[in-house]
């Protein structure tokens, strides 16, 4: 098993619910600053995005962090750089896209991702059929492969990508890219379709912009992603210390 | 059986062409594209299907278009040029080939609506069309930079009942036309197909519509042996994502023509790209040396494009076909040159193909040779524009 699952399967049998935050790297001079607040503010994995030109999956917010982002001069070495400067003391989540590992090179990019303190990788454009060689370098260095599965996803796909899946299961609650739908929608039927075949942890996120829907959905999932709420935030100015009350009202209300 | 390799079949089960292809999706679409795939094997194979798809290209579509010989343009070349003249199909450009297949398949489906992409309109205004005949609701994404070039473009499009939505993020051109319709169709999977306009996409998009643009090959193909040509010695055609090159190479794949690719200097993913990962395919991609995409430079917004359909890079790996780039400058020269020629005004994307036959008469294409080449669409589109940048010169 991944240190990764290892990991979010004690947090889950301890009986707290995982609130994992998304930030897109290299977004502002002091992202790593808003990171380190976030785990103050409760916190138990971060999601780092790594800016692509063309994120397919993603709406208008995470659009423009990747944009910003990019017009700062982020790369792969250069976000690995900063988070390797940082001891945050807990797991780290990389998602992008297929193509910037590609053009990495597989096993550079697990290696140097692993090297940074990262220990599992979401890449939402890498489909089942298409994982094998990214997951055979990823077991080489520990990285945990994280797979999603959607309202859309057919039952012997549930299965399959549910037996596959490393560390939890990404859960969306919409049909639709982050930071355009608000709510939880039909994520209790897509947990439940993970749970009838996996005992995998099941985590929310694509719908997830409020403590209230983060705890409506906690009652159900073994936790939540906010990702297009946060960023929305850091692109209009927010300091860290805003950062960590943001997170600290989604810990209040997963732990209520 | 001969050992001669076969080209142009089906791709694998996985949809590569070699290396090229595949299917990189989020899993929210992957469902709609074995749904797409499962529907196409089966529609392909029923007589039915293609006897109507067949019947409304030519009732409807015009076809078949005919073949010209260039007589004073194989003049100047000293070559035996012959054009297949897809200028001359219904809104004025190979693209409805493939609406009417995908819209024919969409309503098979139970799919009551169409979304498209569109870099100089053709594809746009083609889906509209072809939605129109159908009653199906369309709704075309198109950069925002590319609605200002070719608004008169935008208004033919809403004249036929579709709605135009400007795409402002990334470079506006085409590549983010397709992100944002990629974006759209997750959240309408359920009653709406993603037309798309070129032989590129998820598996079976590459080669479903390499399919529907066949005809175009397999006509001309009897069309120079009615007329005691033969096989040419050369098939040439402007590629942006590649689906009119794709349409008439697949008439020729197997024959000993030379195949010759015409890409946009700017936008030329063969020679300038190395392989990637981008709208749902591995492909040759124009990027950076971090893997971002670059945007491409054009003249024509149909040829604006970053990558090429998987199975061309597969033809240029394997060296079946051949691809080339050809600059702005040359391409307004052979616009003036055919059309004062031939009476013919050729799209900006189709100047390329000529552009090149008139730079390589009697260099990398020996005189005397014939050679087919693919006149994709009409300058009407266009005509503004070349107009604008000729005065602006005087």
């Amino acid at each position: 098993m991944k240190s990764l699952e290892a990991t979010l399967r004690t947090l889950r049998d301890s009986g707290r619910k995982a609130l994992v935050p998304y930030f897109m790297a290299g977004v502002t001079e002091d992202w790593t600053h808003h990171v380190a607040a976030a785990v103050h503010g409760g916190a138990d994995a971060i999601e780092i995005g790594i800016p692509f030109s063309d994120p397919m999956m993603d709406g208008a917010v995470i659009q423009l962090a990747a944009e910003r982002s990019l017009a700062l001069g982020t790369t792969i070495d250069s976000l690995c750089a900063q988070l390797s400067a940082q001891d945050l003391g807990l797991p780290l989540i990389a998602m992008t896209y297929y193509n910037l590992f590609h053009h990495y090179g597989l096993l550079r990019a697990a290696g140097r991702l692993s090297a940074s303190g990262i220990s599992g990788a979401i890449v939402p454009d890498l489909t089942l059929e298409e994982s094998d060689e990214w997951r055979s370098v990823c077991d080489q260095t520990d990285i945990a492969t994280i797979f999603l599965v959607a309202p859309s996803t057919t039952p012997d796909r549930f299965a399959r990508l549910a037996a596959t899946t490393q560390g939890f299961c990404y859960a969306s609650a919409r049909m639709a890219v982050t930071g355009r739908a608000s709510g939880d929608g039909d994520a209790s039927r897509v947990v439940e379709a993970v749970r009838a075949t996996s005992d995998i942890p099941t985590y929310v996120g694509i719908g997830i912009s409020s403590p209230s829907q983060a705890a409506r959905a906690s009652r159900y999932a073994d936790g939540v992603i906010v990702g297009s709420a946060l960023v929305d935030l850091i692109l209009g100015g927010a300091t860290p210390d805003d950062t960590e009350r943001f997170i600290a009202g989604f810990r209040t209300a997963l732990d209520e | 059986m001969n050992q001669t390799p076969s080209y142009m079949g089906a791709p694998s089960t996985s949809g590569r062409f070699g290396d090229f292809g595949g299917r990189f999706v989020p899993e929210a679409l992957m469902p709609a594209c074995l749904e797409l795939e499962t529907a196409f094997v089966d529609a392909w194979a029923d007589p039915s299907f293609v006897d109507e798809y067949r019947s409304v290209l030519h009732e409807f579509g015009g076809r078949p278009t005919p073949v010209t010989y260039l007589e004073r343009f194989s003049r100047r070349c000293g070559l035996e040029v012959f054009a297949k003249r897809e200028d001359l199909a219904h809104t004025g450009s190979h693209k409805i080939n493939n609406v009417v297949g995908q819209t024919l398949l969409t309503q098979r489906m139970g799919k009551s609506r169409v979304i498209a992409e569109t870099g100089a309109g053709q594809h746009g205004v083609a889906t509209a069309t072809a939605a129109a005949r159908l009653g199906l609701s369309c709704t075309v994404y198109m950069g925002e930079l590319d609605t200002q070039r070719q608004s008169l473009n935008v208004f033919r499009m809403e004249l036929l009942g579709a709605t135009v939505v400007a795409v402002t993020s990334g470079s506006r051109t085409l590549k983010d036309a397709v992100n944002e319709a990629m974006r759209e169709w997750v959240t309408c999977v359920d009653d709406t197909h993603y037309c798309l306009g070129s032989v590129m996409g998820p598996h079976p998009f590459p080669w479903m519509v390499r399919e529907f643009q066949s005809i175009i090959g397999h006509e001309a193909y009897a069309q120079l042996h009615e007329r005691g040509v033969g096989v040419p010695d050369m098939v040439v055609a402007c590629v942006g994502g590649g689906s009119n090159a794709a349409g008439i190479f697949a008439g020729f794949a197997n024959t000993t023509s030379r195949l010759v690719g015409v890409e946009a200097a700017g936008g030329a993913a063969v020679t300038n790209g190395s392989p990637g990962v981008l709208h749902g395919m591995k492909s040759m991609l124009i990027q950076s040396e971090h893997g971002q995409i670059e945007e491409a430079h054009s003249i024509s917004a149909g040829l604006d494009y970053p990558g090429i359909g998987p199975e061309h890079a597969y033809l240029a790996a394997s060296g079946r076909a051949q691809y080339v780039g050809i600059g702005d400058e040359d391409v307004l020269e052979a616009l003036q040159t055919l059309s004062q020629l031939e009476g013919i005004i050729p799209a900006l994307e189709s100047a390329h193909a000529v552009a090149w036959i008139l730079q390589e008469a009697g260099r990398d294409i020996p005189l005397g040779s014939s050679v087919l080449l693919n006149l994709s669409g009409r300058g009407d589109k266009d005509v503004a524009q070349v107009r604008d940048i000729l005065r602006d010169r005087q």
